[in-house]
């Protein structure tokens, strides 16, 4: 049915396959956009109030909490904030383990995104299990890559879901050589899986619709930033020292979700896979350049269906920089190193890319050492205003065209094109048309 | 017919789900037998009728409660999954503290203000305190732990996919540890919460390094007091016990219930 002057209403509460909830509201009156709407109707858990009083090493084990998919990205921006307020000192081998950690999350994040939850919009199925029937060899792949994944962060975390072999200034326990050289060769193994995994990426139709946004993510001098950098804008060309994140992400509430929102230098800004990707082109190991190119992603691209396209592109990076990393570790070996430190007061900032985008954390701790003030900004909130923003775009450019049905699967396929974690935010999707 | 089973989220992580999915191996194999109906992380399909209905986190809303109360009706099973359900978990520490407090130290006074008197919205924000779930419904079973274990959640498919009663032994994370040879934590300086707390996760933060720190819950027979004069005697105060005691079970009877 297309939008005409009868009144209608779909529902949809709870979008589906995204780790979160909200809703869209599109109001039509004769056909034309009235409002668009997301909300996010998450429970709240208030993690920056009831983590006052905690000492400083409980901090990154809690609010790892925040995020079952992201876990690993919360304990690191909140280890390197703690860190940062105590002037705690990092090894060369702990940087070296903390980016093989973030890898591992971002490639296990990444194959269950991509193949779980976006392929079925592109194939025309509701969910990846009639996939098992259709293209079992596809869904086999998946699991043998996101099965890796998995063992890469249990090697180094100690278990897949909010490990705890990681700590303040270093590891508890490490991982044996051996172990670690087995992963190696199951990643250089892995590496005909992800050729065949751009193959068919290469065959999905992205949706056509461009929308300029800013850009903003990490930036390094000398590397893909992932697990470190300073904050860069693609509106500027220019990067902010990552204390100064407020300046940043300015956020602000809304009554209609229970996130908050966030701006820069204009009304929005887009975080994430497509926003790095834009952003640290260059900086990509060149078989993830060549993937690019592949499959069409060419920086500055304004498409932000092609998020899922940077999310493979980053796989690729991931695991070639991975077997980077392995081959230091298991040249240079690895040791116990002193791990304790003295609480006191202090206040520092953390941010770290995580799958879905920037995370920063920030703790002040008082002079009993205890945590006293905690502030968490999510890559989604960031993106919330972004991906609102885009479909206040879309729709009426699409409306006029559009099936109601097809208007309300290529708007969730927007929200999941964000791979949105509202979990961390603060659940998806409600569309509602109304005359 | 295969029993149709279906996940459901509430205040959460959503990890506890996540880590289901992390069952690869057989995953493909269990499909064959049981029917997700509902599964929101990776499914788009809605269903009405539950054999088994899994629930992964609390309850902090009126909203919420209502939507358990209808998942409860409409299923035969309701599992609690994971340590939100189970206890609170992490954020049931929130409940120390006024509901209106919290969302003001999160969102500042000026929204906080906005939201009260906002009648469309305001059931979105109106938190009351975190709940387990057998707060609020008759829970059939519990899988305990943050996030869940693998093996527990598959034995307990298993046993309800055969029609018999799944089994979960009440003993303690310190029996499972010293059966995987650990050094005890306590000899390491460190003191650890295994001796009362709910095993089945095999002592797997030990395992890895670290101590324990409750997030299964105390055993129904577990000597608190015990316990407590034992990180007294460790050098811990009565406040940093509280505060440890709390990091998990923040909702339960270790800290003499104030936490709820």
């Amino acid at each position: 049915m297309s939008a005409d002057s009868k009144s209608y209403t779909i529902d949809v509460n709870h979008v589906t396959r995204v780790e979160g909830h909200g809703s869209i509201r599109i109001d039509t009156r004769a056909g034309a956009v009235e409002e668009v709407r997301l909300q996010i109707v998450e429970a709240h858990r208030f993690f920056e109030s009831f983590t006052r009083g905690m000492p400083p090493g409980e901090i990154p084990w809690i609010v790892g909490r925040i995020c079952g998919i992201c876990c690993v990205g919360h304990q690191l921006a909140a280890t390197k904030a703690v860190e940062a307020a105590l002037d705690l000192s990092v090894s060369e081998q702990t940087l070296r383990l903390r980016k093989l950690l973030n890898h591992s999350q971002f490639l296990q994040s990444h194959t269950l995104h991509v193949y779980f939850l976006a392929v079925p919009d592109y194939v025309g199925v509701p969910s990846v299990l009639p996939l098992i029937k259709t293209h079992p060899e596809v869904v086999r792949r998946a699991l043998r890559l996101k099965k890796l994944a998995n063992d890469f962060t249990t090697l180094f975390g100690g278990r897949a879901l909010h490990p705890m072999a990681n700590t303040l200034r270093g590891w508890r326990k490490l991982p044996p050589l051996a172990e670690v050289a087995k992963i190696r060769e199951r990643l250089q193994a892995a590496l005909p899986d992800l050729e065949e995994t751009l193959a068919v990426v290469q065959t999905l139709k992205v949706p056509a619709f461009e929308r300029e946004t800013e850009y903003v993510s990490l930036r390094h001098p000398d590397e893909y930033a992932l697990y470190d950098g300073q904050v860069y804008s693609s509106d500027t060309g220019q990067t902010v020292p990552v204390e100064n994140y407020r300046e940043v992400t300015n956020e602000y509430t809304v009554a209609h979700s229970t996130t908050k929102w966030a701006r820069w230098h204009r009304e929005s800004y887009a975080v994430g896979a497509l926003a790095r990707v834009n952003n640290n082109f260059h900086q990509l190991h060149p078989a993830a350049q060549q993937a690019a190119e592949q499959l069409g992603l060419k920086p500055p691209c304004h498409n932000p269906y092609m998020n899922n396209v940077a999310q493979v592109v980053e796989i690729v990076h991931c695991a070639h920089d991975s077997l980077r990393l392995l081959d230091e570790v298991l040249e240079l070996g690895l040791q116990l190193e002193e791990i304790g430190y003295q609480a006191g007061p202090g206040r520092g900032v953390g941010a770290t890319e995580v799958p879905r985008g920037i995370l920063f954390h920030e703790y002040a701790f008082d002079e009993e050492g205890l945590c006293c003030d905690a502030n968490a900004v999510i890559p989604t909130s960031q993106n919330i205003n972004n991906i609102e923003r885009d479909m206040q775009a879309f729709v009426p450019l699409m409306l006029p065209n559009m099936s109601q049905d097809e208007l309300t699967l290529h708007m969730e396929m927007l929200l999941r094109a964000y791979d949105p974690c509202i979990s961390c935010s603060v659940h998806m999707l409600d569309v509602t048309f109304s005359e | 017919m295969r029993p149709k089973i279906a996940f459901f989220d509430m205040a959460s992580c959503e990890g506890c789900q996540l880590a289901i999915l992390d069952c690869e191996d057989i995953l493909i194999d269990l499909l064959q037998l049981v029917e997700i109906v509902e599964f929101r992380e990776a499914l788009s399909e809605k269903a009405h009728r539950f054999d088994v209905a899994f629930i992964e986190g609390s309850i902090n809303r009126e909203i919420d409660a209502e939507r358990l109360r209808d998942i409860r009706a409409r299923s035969t099973h309701l599992v609690a999954l994971g340590a939100c359900a189970c206890n609170g978990n992490v954020q049931a520490r929130s409940n120390l503290v006024a509901p209106a407090e919290n969302l003001e130290v999160v969102y500042g006074r000026e929204a906080r203000n906005r939201v009260q008197t906002d009648p469309e919205f305001w059931p979105l924000w109106a938190h009351t305190r975190v709940r387990p779930l057998q707060e609020v419904v008759p829970v059939d079973y519990a899988l305990r732990g943050c996030p869940v274990d693998r093996q527990e959640f598959l034995h307990l498919v298993k046993s309800l996919i055969l029609g018999s009663l799944p089994r979960f032994a009440p003993q303690a994370v310190c029996v499972e540890c010293k059966r995987n040879g650990n050094e005890c934590v306590y000899e390491q300086g460190e003191t650890c919460m295994g001796q009362i707390t709910y095993g089945g996760c095999n002592a797997i933060c030990i395992n890895g390094g670290y101590r324990c720190d409750g997030c299964r819950g105390p055993l129904p027979d577990a000597n608190l007091e015990a316990h407590r004069a034992l990180l007294r005697e460790r050098g811990l105060s009565d406040a940093l016990i509280d505060n440890r005691y709390r990091l998990f079970c923040s909702n339960d009877r270790l800290t003499g219930g104030e936490g709820r």
